[in-house]
């Protein structure tokens, strides 16, 4: 039998934009094990929870994540609203319905060129990230940011769109999709992106189910589970079903972000036919005294926030599970298995946001 | 029938090699800013009362307001520019332009002496010694 090495991977590796440390015990190129090591960027942001008063922590609650920044803010405050009785009016439910998705086009959009990338395909990977940058001005044009936003506030949101600017905004959609569609159609047919992705890293139905995998992972793999469907914000009034691939490999999981774009740009035409006008926020007095799970579907899947409130300005606790965390597992089991070189492909395919991971 | 992929190879680089550039020159081209980009903060001197609503709101602790020195102190590279300072002020002096700061090497706290007109600062006094 061929002796077993380790390999060290990362915190340092060109696939990877963040840092994870993964020691691959290998047999004959043949990987046997994956052994994650996590913990290089944590910066302790669940604890602020002690220093700020909880309206100032949906600043915090934003910077988890560079790239689902706006869902995380949003995540927060509904659970703060939940605690507290606060009735969102609907138009601020449809704006954060809108910000939403942008977000996960631009996250899809960002992840597919990092794909290409992992694949050799340096074009396709600038295509894409200039069809994306699209998305980023009309970010710019509604909140002020870029990256990270600071529109949500507990009750509402800050910032309202007009309607002929979301009118444009759908039309500036319409032409981005129209850019989009051949740079997808690459990534559904070209036979490198295919000979790359297909049957690489295969997860099942049941592993990813009882390994707790979420977002385009899981449905990649078959299992239609999409938070989205639990009807928070806008959601309920929207017509939509989950993506799903059944093909289980890292093909089905690129495809699934491919489809989930034109799904999202879909969504937000929906939200801004059916957007009511009225207030965009509602006065909240008083501090948070009970406890809630708010659950979310971010661009790389369901993100479970817990908060407990004391009745004071300061939350006793605060937790975020972030999708790369629950999909940390998935990965290890994908990885059993696998080529060597194929590992970094893997590896990228959960879309994994180390920051997030580490809050 | 499906295109010959020489034909769509050379259809899409004569596309790219004829249309606009994806990315700006940038410093001989300058960035337009859309009117509601968060630049940076900017204070309108001769209304502040300097009641320190601004300060003891900011997250990040980067407003300082000096009422004896009568002062008011912002650290850019603070500033989030969540805009909570300019929510919360009763005089609404602040505002937020579209700009962004310009790139500093180092850390600078700008002054804006409050109190029309420009009043040379104060020199500074120490209450417990005489
Ligand atoms: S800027 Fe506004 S909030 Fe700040 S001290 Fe002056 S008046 Fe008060
Ligand atoms: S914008 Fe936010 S971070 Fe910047 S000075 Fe105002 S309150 Fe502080």
């Amino acid at each position: 039998m061929p002796k077993r090495t380790i390999i060290p991977f990362g915190p340092q590796h060109p696939v990877l934009p963040e840092p994870i440390h993964l020691d691959i015990a290998i047999r004959d190129e043949k990987v046997v094990e994956a052994i994650p090591s996590l913990g290089f960027i944590h910066r302790g942001l669940e604890l602020l929870v002690d220093k700020k008063d909880f309206n100032d922590m949906c600043f915090v609650a934003e910077r988890i994540c560079g790239i689902c920044s706006f869902i995380h803010g949003q995540g927060y405050c509904q659970g703060i609203e939940e605690i507290m009785n606060v009735q969102v009016p609907d138009r601020a439910k449809y704006l954060r319905t809108i910000w939403a998705e942008l977000s996960r086009i631009h996250s899809h959009i960002l992840w597919l060129g990092l794909a290409a990338d992992a694949a050799g395909f340096e074009s396709l990977f600038m295509h894409s990230w200039r069809v994306r940058e699209k998305v980023l001005d009309i970010f710019e044009e509604t909140t002020g940011g870029r990256v990270i936003f600071g529109v949500n506030k507990v009750g509402g949101v800050k910032r309202d769109i007009e309607n002929d600017v979301l009118k444009r905004i759908v039309g500036t959609l319409k032409d981005m999709e129209a850019e989009f569609k051949p740079l997808a159609n690459v990534f559904i047919d070209d036979y490198s992106i295919k000979h790359r992705f297909s049957n690489v890293g295969m997860l099942s139905k049941e592993d990813a189910y009882k390994l707790g995998a979420v977002g385009p992972v899981l449905r990649g793999s078959g299992v239609s589970i999409d938070a989205r469907k639990l009807g928070y914000a806008a959601y309920k009034e929207l017509n939509f079903e989950p993506i799903v691939e059944n093909s289980c490999d890292c093909y089905a999981r690129t495809i699934v972000r491919v489809r989930e774009v034109y799904q999202s740009v879909d969504l937000i035409k929906q939200a801004v036919d059916k957007i009511p006008d009225g207030p965009i926020d509602q006065k909240v007095t008083g501090s948070p005294n009970g406890e809630f799970f708010s659950r979310l579907e971010q661009p790389r899947g369901e993100v479970v926030y817990y908060m407990r409130g004391n009745g004071t300005k300061n939350l006793d606790r605060y937790r975020v599970r972030t999708p790369t965390f629950s999909n940390i597992a998935p990965l290890v089991k994908m990885l059993e298995g696998c080529e060597l070189a194929d590992v970094p492909v893997i590896i990228l395919t959960i879309d994994p946001c180390i920051s997030c991971t580490e809050r | 029938m499906p295109i010959n992929p020489f034909v769509k190879m050379t259809s899409t680089v004569i596309k790219h090699l004829l249309g606009p550039t994806a990315c700006k020159m940038y410093p001989v081209e300058k960035p337009v800013f859309f009117a509601n980009t968060r630049g940076h903060i900017a204070i309108e001197t001769n209304k502040c009362i300097l009641c320190t609503l601004c300060a003891k709101k900011c997250p990040t602790y980067a407003i300082q307001v000096d009422k004896p020195g009568k002062a008011w102190k912002i650290e850019r590279t603070k500033c989030i520019m969540c805009l909570a300072c300019v929510a919360c002020c009763p005089k609404k002096c602040l505002t937020s332009e579209n700009q962004y700061s310009a790139p500093v090497t180092v850390k600078v706290v700008e002054t804006f002496n409050v109190e029309p007109p420009a009043a040379p600062k104060a020199p500074e006094t120490c209450p417990g010694k005489e």
